[in-house]
C-alpha cells in the first residue's frame, strides 16, 4: 500500500488553504482530492459578488475567489485528483478512493484532512406536509441548475427559509424573469446577512414573512401552490393565519449541515450542535492524524473564514507530522448563556500557538453585549459588541499566557454589557 | 421648538461588505443630508449618499459558452450600475454567447447599455 504524508479530502475553499498552508509550512508529500471534475467546490455555483474582503480586500464573485486560490495552488507541487471520489476512512487513516483511472484504490496516510463540505437539509428533513410534487426544490440544486447549466426550475417561485442561498436565489431567480412571490421564515428574524435582505428582498419588493413556515403543499405531478402560516413562539402553526399561493416552484432554504458521511467509519466524535467533529485548537478531531475543516466541520458564513480555518487546519496536520503535539493537558471548552457553540470543543494551552480565536454563534439577536470566557468566576477574556446575531460567526481571541495553569472547564456566554 | 421634528432619521442596511452595518442618515426637511452614522467605513457613508440620490447595484449573471467544462460562463460588471438599469443589462447579455477558451477578467460585452461598464468573465473557461 502507497503511504503519503498528507492527504486532504475535499478540494473547495477549505481543502486547498490546508493545502497551501501546509505546503508553505514545508511538507513535501500533499494529495488533495477532489469529487468533481475540477477543484473550487460550492464558489463555483456562487456567482454572486461578496467573497474575498477580508482575504483579498476586493469583492470577488465566488468562482473568481475560487480560480485565484486554485491558482495559487498551482504554483505549488501539490498532487490534485479531481473526479475522484473517497469511499472510505478508517481511524487507522486508510483511505479508499475511486476514479475513472485507477478504479478502486487504497492508500494510507500519516494525516488527513477532512475538507468535505456541508449538504442542504431538505423537504424531508423538516416534515412539510402535503403533497409530493415536482417543483420542490433545494435552493442550492436549483443554483447550480441555473449558475453551472443555465436550466431554470421554475417561473413562479416561493422560498422557504431565510438563509443567504435562498435569498440570493429570490433575486437570481427574479432577474432570469421569474416571479418571486415571497420567503417565509419560521423563526422571528432572519437567518441571511441583513446586506442580502436588503439587496435580493427588498430591492425587488419580495415580501418576507418572519414567523411563517409551510403548511401545505399542493400539486399532483407539477407543485401547484402552497399555504403558509403564522407560527407561535413554540413554532407552531398558528390555526387561521393561513395564506395561499399559487406556484410552480419551492425553493428550500433550510439549513446546511457538515456531510460527516466519512466520519462514522473512522469513529469521530460529532458535537451535537455543529453537526460535524468535536476538535482541538489545531482542527484536530478526537482521532489523531484526522483534521477537520471549513463548512464540512461547521457551517459558515463568509468564505474568507473559511479558507482561513482551512490554513488552521493545514498548520496543524503539519505539527501533528513533526510530532509537535505532545499529549498534554487540555481545556474543555464549553458554550454558556446565551451562545449556541463554540469550536475548537478542546484547548491545550501547551500545544497552542500564542494566541487562538474562539469561533462562536449566539443563540439570538441582541444588542450592547459583551462576549465573556471564564474559568469557574475567572474572567479570561472579554469583548464587547455592538450587535450579534446568529446568522454572523463571532470571534473571540484567547492569549496562551492567559491559560496558564487553569484546569477542567472554560464557559463562554453573553453577558449584558 | 423641538429641533427633532424638523429632521428625519432613515435606517439603512449598508450593502457593501458582508459586514451589514446599519447606518442612519439625518435629513432636514428639504431632503438634504445632515449626518451620517453608524458606518464602520468611508464606503458607507458613500453608499448611503447614493441610496438617497441615485441607488448604484452590481450585477452577476452568466452567460452562454461553447466548448466550456459548463455550458455556462459567470460574469460580473467592471463597476455599479444604476439600480434601475439592472433588468436593461440582463436583457442586453441574454443572447450573449461566447467560446471557450476564455480568461478571467476578459471583457464579455464592452459598456453594456451605454453605462460605461464592462461585462466582464468571472472566471477562466
Amino acid at each position: 500500500m502507497i503511504t503519503r504524508e498528507l492527504v486532504i479530502i475535499g478540494g473547495g475553499s477549505a481543502g486547498i488553504a490546508a493545502a497551501i498552508a501546509a505546503y508553505n509550512k514545508g511538507c513535501r508529500d500533499i494529495l488533495l482530492i477532489e469529487k468533481d471534475p475540477e477543484l473550487g467546490g460550492i464558489l463555483l455555483q456562487c456567482i454572486h459578488n461578496g467573497f474575498g474582503l477580508h482575504r483579498f480586500g476586493e469583492e470577488l464573485a465566488g468562482p473568481a475567489y475560487a480560480e485565484k486560490w486554485t491558482d495559487m495552488l498551482g504554483s505549488t507541487a501539490v498532487e490534485v485528483k479531481c473526479s475522484t471520489t473517497v469511499i472510505h476512512l478508517t481511524g487507522d487513516r486508510h483511505i479508499t478512493y475511486v476514479n475513472p483511472e485507477e478504479g478502486y484504490v487504497t492508500i494510507e496516510a500519516k494525516a488527513v484532512i477532512l475538507a468535505v463540505g456541508c449538504r442542504e437539509r431538505s423537504r424531508g428533513a423538516i416534515a412539510t406536509p402535503g403533497y409530493r410534487p415536482s417543483g420542490v426544490w433545494t435552493a442550492g440544486t436549483a443554483q447550480k441548475y441555473l449558475n453551472i447549466q443555465g436550466y431554470m426550475v421554475g417561473k413562479k417561485v416561493f422560498i422557504l427559509g431565510s438563509g443567504d442561498i435562498g435569498l440570493i436565489m429570490a433575486r437570481r431567480m427574479t432577474l432570469e424573469g421569474a416571479r418571486v412571490l415571497g420567503v417565509a421564515e419560521i423563526m422571528p428574524y432572519s437567518n441571511g446577512l441583513p446586506r442580502n435582505i436588503k439587496q435580493c428582498l427588498d430591492d425587488f419588493d419580495i415580501p418576507l414573512y418572519l414567523s411563517h413556515t409551510v403548511t401545505d403543499i399542493r400539486g399532483k405531478d407539477r407543485l401547484s401552490g402552497i399555504t403558509i402560516s403564522k407560527v407561535d413562539e413554540n413554532l407552531t402553526p398558528i390555526p387561521g393565519t393561513e395564506l395561499d399561493f399559487d406556484v410552480d416552484t419551492l425553493l428550500m432554504s433550510v439549513g446546511l449541515i457538515p456531510d460527516t458521511t466519512l466520519f462514522d467509519e473512522a469513529h469521530i466524535s460529532l458535537n451535537r450542535k455543529t453537526k460535524g467533529a468535536v476538535v482541538d485548537e489545531h482542527m484536530m478531531t478526537d482521532v489523531p492524524g484526522i483534521f477537520a475543516c471549513g463548512n464540512g466541520l461547521h457551517v459558515h458564513d463568509l468564505v474568507d473564514f473559511v479558507s482561513m480555518e482551512g490554513e488552521e487546519a493545514g498548520n496543524g496536520a503539519v505539527a501533528f507530522l513533526r510530532d509537535e503535539l505532545k499529549p498534554a493537558d487540555r481545556l474543555s471548552l464549553s458554550p454558556g448563556e446565551g451562545v449556541s457553540y463554540v469550536l475548537p470543543m478542546y484547548i491545550c494551552p501547551e500545544n497552542m500557538e500564542e494566541k487562538t480565536e474562539i469561533k462562536l454563534r449566539v443563540t439570538g439577536v441582541m444588542r450592547d453585549v459583551s462576549l465573556v470566557l471564564k474559568s469557574g468566576d475567572k474572567k479570561i477574556a472579554e469583548q464587547k459588541k455592538l450587535k450579534i446575531q446568529p446568522s454572523e460567526m463571532e470571534k473571540l481571541i484567547v492569549k496562551r499566557d492567559d491559560l496558564a495553569g487553569l484546569k477542567g472547564e472554560l464557559v463562554l456566554s453573553v453577558a449584558k454589557a | 421648538m423641538n429641533k427633532d421634528a424638523d429632521t428625519v432619521k432613515k435606517v439603512f442596511t449598508c450593502i457593501v461588505c458582508p459586514r451589514g452595518c446599519e447606518v442612519t442618515a439625518t435629513l432636514d426637511k428639504g431632503g438634504d443630508i445632515l449626518s451620517i452614522e453608524g458606518n464602520f467605513c468611508p464606503r458607507g457613508e458613500t453608499y448611503v449618499r447614493n441610496e438617497l440620490t441615485h441607488p448604484m447595484r452590481q450585477l452577476t449573471t452568466t452567460v452562454k459558452i461553447d466548448g466550456g467544462i459548463y455550458s455556462r460562463l459567470p460574469v460580473i460588471l467592471s463597476g455599479e450600475i444604476p439600480k434601475e438599469r439592472m433588468m436593461d443589462v440582463m436583457e442586453a447579455v441574454s443572447d450573449v454567447k461566447v467560446t471557450s477558451p476564455i480568461k478571467r477578467g476578459d471583457v464579455i460585452v464592452a459598456d453594456v447599455c451605454g453605462l460605461n461598464v464592462d461585462v466582464i468573465a468571472s472566471r477562466s473557461m
